[in-house]
């Protein structure tokens, strides 16, 4: 059986949470002034969602916004034990980041973990003065102390279920579901 | 890809592996223009290098791109007197179990020590040369510099020229550039050319036939000096005259605008003059550089067998 799938987000929801992921961010001006917001999107997912909310950012503000990607593979805990090995993206970060104000973007938060590991590849390119987070769906099932400052959703589901976010520049369409595999046999 | 637990040689690699781990160098060069150029991937593990034969850049090489992957780098010294009989090996073996080193790099006169390593040990072995069978991070390190280049290699052709009997690099080299779909070419005193030969590898014995077939790149061996005595070569003012890269041999390089390659380290007046080293198209200084990101992309691609 092949596992059950509920929409959460319609590609017009999508869009509409990205503006309002821009706006609200827009409202909150990071505390370090001067230079404005820089987006740093996490691979894979977190790269779209990035740069569609810097070109939201930017029609509202008409300001530009600066997008950078971060791939976190090599600061994974679970590196030693994956069965494959992932291909390695590489980090490209197009603007000075010391004492800049960084919002990192991932599609979803669950466990903290691939934060943290994002937190660890951002610092190894310099000193910002402050990094807020900013996700479209926030998963409860947190194993480190880590929190977004800006979600388009919360949700409470079963740890089997996954969230899939999906966007056309990765996945050919832009939904995002909720998982539900089939039980496992008895 | 899944992990491999050895690289021996090129041949045992599949298209899919070779081209992981020249994609996956890329981003370890970009690591080298950041301010903290290290990454935690190999973080608690252990690299050891086992060098029979002396080497100074391959080794520190191989310590360099190890301690950008943050792993624990040591240096197991092989006295030259104790040379290596099948049975010191086996001891070294034991050793290696006995301190849980994960990753060892091995270098040794006699070809097969290495795969003789892998097949008894957990830890990882990566073949650094042996003999005259295979130097497999030299041909990817040099197969990734070709692709920066030119990041098509189908149809490009390579012009290797030198001691090609007696050298691991032209045979891993020119195993890996077939791969990539380049066309390659030796270039030799009848001497120092191998008995056999792929049929599809061309064979010229001088510098006025290879210049007629229009190479896109020149890779110059570097002459071993035991091989400079009868019967291969009379002499290394001889080898330079017929074979050496001279500076007239340099100029149609220059003009036709063609790239120019060599393992390191050189002898200066033998295969390569000073002008030479001064090219301004030789790649050799790349080669260094991206011989530590190839050589961390396959300790990433590596993975020892659990204790």
């Amino acid at each position: 059986m092949p596992a059950a799938r509920s929409l959460l987000f319609s590609p017009e929801a999508l869009d509409a949470a990205i503006e309002d992921l821009a706006a609200r961010m827009l409202a909150r001006p990071p505390r370090c002034g001067g230079e404005a917001h820089a987006l740093v999107g996490i691979h894979r997912r977190g790269v779209p969602l990035a740069r569609r909310i810097a070109t939201a950012m930017e029609r509202l503000s008409g300001n530009p916004v600066p997008v950078g990607t971060l791939d976190i593979t090599q600061h994974r805990d679970d590196l030693g034990t994956l069965e494959h090995l992932p291909p390695l993206l590489g980090s490209e970060i197009p603007f000075d980041i010391d004492g800049a104000c960084v919002t990192l973007c991932d599609e979803v938060i669950f466990t903290g973990r691939s934060i943290r590991a994002a937190l660890t590849e951002l610092l190894d390119f310099g000193r910002p003065s402050q990094v807020r987070l900013a996700v479209l769906v926030d998963r409860e099932g947190r194993e480190f102390p880590v929190q977004p400052d800006f979600s388009a959703h919360r949700i409470e589901i079963s740890p089997h279920q996954r969230v899939s976010v999906h966007f056309t520049e990765t996945d050919g369409e832009d939904a995002v579901y909720v998982d539900t595999p089939p039980p496992a046999a008895p | 890809m899944t992990p491999r637990k050895d690289l021996l040689d090129i041949a045992s690699l599949s298209d899919e592996e070779i081209t992981f781990i020249l994609d996956n160098a890329v981003p370890f060069k970009d690591l080298f223009r950041r301010s903290v150029k290290k990454v935690p991937t190999l973080k608690g593990r252990t690299m050891l290098t086992l060098f029979y034969e002396p080497s100074t850049r391959t080794r520190s090489s191989f310590e360099v791109a190890a301690s950008r992957l943050s792993a624990d780098v040591t240096h197991f010294d092989v006295e030259a007197s104790s040379i290596v009989k099948g049975e010191s090996v086996i001891d070294t073996i034991d050793t290696l179990e006995a301190m849980r080193i994960d990753y060892v790099v091995v270098r040794h006169k006699q070809s097969g020590i290495p795969n003789l390593i892998a097949r008894n040990t957990r830890t990882s072995v990566i073949n650094a040369g042996d003999g005259w069978h295979a130097h497999p991070t030299q041909a990817l390190l040099d197969a990734f510099t070709l692709r920066e280049r030119w990041p098509d290699l189908a149809g490009r052709r390579i012009l290797i020229v030198g001691d090609i009997q007696h050298s691991r690099v032209a045979r891993s080299t020119s195993h890996i550039c077939r791969r990539l779909g380049m066309q390659v070419a030796y270039l030799a005193p009848g001497s120092l050319m191998p008995r056999e030969t792929p049929p599809e590898i061309k064979i010229f014995g001088n510098w006025s036939d290879a210049w007629d077939w229009t190479p896109d790149v020149v890779y110059l061996l570097r002459v071993q000096s035991e091989r400079l005595t009868e019967p291969f070569f009379p002499s290394a003012a001889e080898y330079h005259r017929h074979y050496g890269l001279t500076d007239d041999r340099l100029r149609i390089l220059d003009q036709r605008a063609l790239p120019l390659m060599h393992p390191g380290p050189v002898n200066r007046g033998v295969e390569i003059t000073d002008a030479g080293m001064n090219y301004s198209r030789s790649l050799i200084n790349d080669q260094v550089e991206n011989g530590i990101a190839v050589r961390m992309s396959v300790l990433y691609s590596l993975r020892p067998e659990p204790l």
